[in-house]
């Protein structure tokens, strides 16, 4: 690091490298930014950091790469899609690749947050662009050895060659290019000379998976940690009057038992013996704010609903004109529960507070800024903070809030002991962050035979969709379009929850075009093709989708589906949505056995541009159809007076194994750049599904979860 | 507290417990065997899925007091120095996304395929129903389950 002749910097100013004193190139870079100008790569590979850099490639002298990434995997597989793109630009075997997960000191990070499906289509540029450019350099020192024009060389699977046929391997010139100017511009490859991206690579934490290895939070432990469970209220709007914890110091392998706020924690020498301790706890709660019920948000938001003072988030055309001149006007009002996250992997996270630092381990999607978070809590420099990311248990937007974290921050500066702590799964579902309940009203205008008019209200607890969500389709395919929103503020802790806002929005309107379709005695496919045929892209770019796109992903999904020509014991039903920068579109087929609708297959057509990992992307189409199916036909989630009504699996119903459909993913074929898949797979999944029960039923469908609506109308659904 | 002998993965280990823990937070918290997860606590996620003489079983739910006299497998013993048959086959198919469920799915697939060594798919459906997977890898664990058998026939 202080040898300055061993560093070179690129003026392009994202890349640079270092030659390792063992031996081998370093390139440490950035994935979105320029690095900072002091920026340097260490040449010790024990003393990288990712204040500067947000990955390293270390090339060492048998040719070997290795990648240090320390962005968070929390099964959305971008441990291995992120890499196969370095590979295939550096052109070197992928079995000769390795992952190394890093560890995040400090802050500094641009985008080192898993969700919203951006860390492929962020990294896309960056990775490819790194990745070349440690092959130039590679290329360019085995000229020099030759004395050769670097132009004459060609470079593959880890090979350098020349003109006459001389090779030398990556490792074998690897210490010189380390010497070497980093170049400036440097060739991308052609998507059809692809060897690596675009074939199916697994998962690269396998095997550690498959047999067990300490990969996640709750498997970390450290000397003298103290295992803790906390006591939060009960109820949303309530408070700590008094507590006993006679009790729970009495339970063996308890150690201490201390007050933070309004919650109490239980320190012990095991996870049961802290699980029994917070259960002998006697504390009093006092209410202090409104107990709220799911029927009073219900009022709240038909309030809402119903009110002319909401804000308009987009408008275009005079929708109320549209409405006066109308031949009809239909509407329908939609509603979703509350969601929990439920991640399989409960809330946990480790930190030891000490005078000298302060070392947090743990499952988080966001570690710069809740690192940043909790130096304020406990008032502490952010230098102070090194924060360590594990494996995650699922996230679907859970473990972007630090709440976890910093109670287990708080804890260990209270009673200066390492601490790790652990929600149980009842604490893990009553203190949650959750997806909230939400209504539309839509109402659509038709003259002529056409849809002239399109009108949408939300109304949801807490806040509201969020930036260019009013852009998606039908805007700008209908002439008189708005948009509006209005909010109710809740004491109930609300979040991002898998494809935010548009997994309930693309049900609420995907189900109405169905209803639009019907009305208009025309086939569903056609009405959105017809919708689309009116949009021109480019023509308006505050439109966020492309109508080629989506035209061409509906296209193949009714091609594949075999739509309109399955036999007479499967209904299907249809269901298309952009969100995520990628175009979906599935079709549902069901059938009905004992009055009970059987998801039997969904059939996906997904637009992503280029499709990094086919199996890792096929395995998030997968998760995410069955996921929007499950919840959508089971996620309940209701307040009685501030609590949950549901804390655990006995009650609170997720998707099992047979109730899942098999699902048959399909990718347009493009040479377009790539967006990611964690999220835009869900969100057609339950209008789909609704489609189809009502094409096998009659029954249309307006709330969720819909089995309750379903046995609540105790309807025989036999056909 | 009461100590009692325990034979884990074919290793006789003495543990020094209260009776009513659970199986679970022995192996985790007293064994360092944390391959068996933590889901729910009430046996019904199967995510901590081990087998006690062969036999799947939900440890959240079992106390450790009362498995003296048995063999206990977790998924760090499933199999020696390779992988099993049922890891092959998860393996192959890449069926993981976050991986926190998946020991104990692995756990109840080679009981059942023990019991049920040729299983058609409904057979299958049936035996993996009582394992969560919140990523929703259930596809590929149906078919993971059906390649393991073809592999052990």
């Amino acid at each position: 690091m202080k040898n300055k002749d061993n560093i070179r910097f690129s003026r392009r100013n994202f890349i640079k490298t270092s030659a390792l004193a063992s031996g081998g190139l370093l390139i440490g870079f950035n994935f979105l930014t320029a690095c900072k100008e002091s920026a340097q790569p260490p040449v010790d590979i024990s003393k990288l950091n990712f204040n500067d850099f947000n990955a390293f490639i270390k090339i060492a002298d048998n040719g070997y790469v290795t990648i240090f990434s320390p962005n968070p995997e929390i099964g959305q597989g971008v441990k291995t899609s992120m890499p196969m793109i370095i590979a295939e630009e550096l052109d070197v075997p992928w079995e000769h690749v390795s992952v190394q997960q890093g560890v995040l000191d400090t802050e500094n990070y641009q985008r080192q947050v898993a969700g919203g499906s951006q860390s492929i289509r962020f990294g896309w540029d960056a990775l490819r662009q790194t990745g070349a450019t440690a092959k130039q350099m590679l290329v360019n020192a085995a000229a020099a050895k030759w004395g050769v024009d670097t132009t004459s060389c060609t470079a593959s699977n880890g090979v350098i060659k020349n003109n006459s046929g001389e090779t030398l391997g990556y490792g074998d010139v690897v210490n010189e290019a380390a010497l070497m100017e980093v170049p400036e511009n440097v060739t991308l490859k052609s998507p059809k000379d692809y060897k690596i991206i675009g074939k199916d690579a697994i998962n690269v934490d396998m095997d550690a998976i498959i047999t067990g290895k300490p990969l996640f939070g709750l498997d970390y432990t450290a000397e003298g940690m103290k295992y803790v469970s906390v006591a939060r209220p009960p109820a949303f709007g309530q408070k700590i009057n008094s507590y006993d914890a006679t009790e729970a110091k009495t339970v063996k392998g308890v150690n201490d038992v201390i007050q933070f706020g309004d919650k109490i924690a239980v320190l012990a020498s095991s996870t049961w013996a802290a699980m029994k301790g917070k259960k002998a706890l006697k504390i009093d709660w006092a209410n202090d704010g409104d107990l709220e019920s799911s029927s009073d948000h219900n009022n709240e938001l038909n309030k809402i609903l119903d009110s002319n003072k909401l804000d308009v988030r987009r408008e275009d055309g005079n929708v109320e004109k549209a409405f006066a001149e109308a031949d009809k006007i239909i509407e329908r009002t939609y509603e979703s529960p509350f969601l929990p996250h439920n991640c399989m992997e409960p809330m946990n996270f480790y930190a030891n507070v000490t005078d000298s630092k302060v070392h947090l381990v743990g499952p988080i999607q966001t570690p710069a800024g809740t690192a940043r978070r909790i130096a304020n809590l406990i008032d502490r420099n952010e230098e102070d903070i090194h924060l360590e990311m594990t494996r995650m248990g699922g996230g679907f937007g859970r473990r972007l809030y630090g709440d976890f974290a910093l109670e287990a921050a708080e804890i260990s500066n209270i009673t200066k002991r390492p601490v790790k702590v652990i929600f149980s799964r009842e604490d893990d579902m009553a203190a949650g962050i959750y997806r909230p309940a939400i209504k539309y009203r839509i109402k659509a205008s038709i003259k002529d035979g056409e849809i002239t008019g399109y009108h949408l209200k939300e109304a949801a607890i807490n806040s509201n969709m969020y930036g260019l969500i009013p852009n998606f389709f039908p805007a700008g395919a209908i002439a008189n379009y708005k948009v509006e929103t209005g909010n109710y503020q809740s004491n109930i802790t609300t979040g991002a929850w898998r494809a935010p806002y548009t997994n309930f929005l693309a049900f609420a309107e995907q189900s109405f075009f169905d209803q639009l379709a019907e009305e208009l005695k025309m086939d569903p496919i056609q009405l959105r093709l017809d919708l689309l045929s009116n949009v021109e892209d480019g023509k308006d770019p505050s439109i966020e989708y492309s109508a080629k796109r989506m035209t061409d992903t509906i296209k193949l999904v009714a091609d594949k589906s075999h739509w309109g020509k399955n036999n007479n014991d499967t209904y299907q039903g249809f269901a298309a949505y952009y969100s995520h920068n990628t175009h979906v579109a599935e079709v549902v087929d069901i059938s009905i056995k004992n009055g009970i609708p059987m998801v039997e297959k969904v059939t996906v057509a997904v637009d992503c541009g280029i499709v990094v990992n086919p199996t890792g992307a096929k395995n998030q189409i997968e998760g995410g159809v069955i996921d929007g199916i499950g919840h959508a036909m089971y996620g309940d989630f209701s307040f009685e007076n501030g609590k949950p009504q549901d804390v655990n699996f006995n009650t609170y119903r997720l998707i099992k194994m047979k109730e899942t459909p098999i699902v048959e993913t399909y990718f347009v074929e493009n040479e377009l750049s790539p967006t990611g898949l964690g999220e835009p797979g869900l969100p057609p999944a339950g209008g789909a599904l609704a489609n189809a029960i009502k094409a096998a039923t009659g029954q249309v469908l307006t709330k969720q979860p819909f089995i309750k609506e379903l046995n609540k109308r105790k309807t025989d659904l036999s056909v | 507290m009461a100590t009692f002998n325990l034979k884990v993965n074919g290793i006789k280990k003495t543990v020094d417990v209260d009776n009513d823990t659970p199986l679970l937070w022995v192996l985790r918290d007293e064994l360092n065997l944390v391959g068996t997860k933590y889901g729910c606590g009430i046996a019904q996620c199967g995510a901590c899925t081990v087998h006690v003489d062969g036999v799947a079983v939900r440890s959240c739910s079992i106390p450790a007091s009362s498995l003296s006299d048995t063999e206990i497998t977790t998924i760090e013993g499933l199999s020696k120095n390779k992988l099993h048959p049922v890891q092959e086959a998860w393996k192959e198919l890449d069926v993981p996304q976050c991986g926190y469920c998946q020991a104990g799915q692995i756990m109840t697939a080679t009981s059942f395929l023990k019991q049920n060594p040729n299983p058609n798919n409904e057979a299958i459906r049936n035996a993996m129903h009582g394992n969560i997977c919140r990523c929703a890898s259930y596809n590929r664990i149906e078919k993971a389950v059906a390649l393991a058998a073809k592999k052990m026939s």
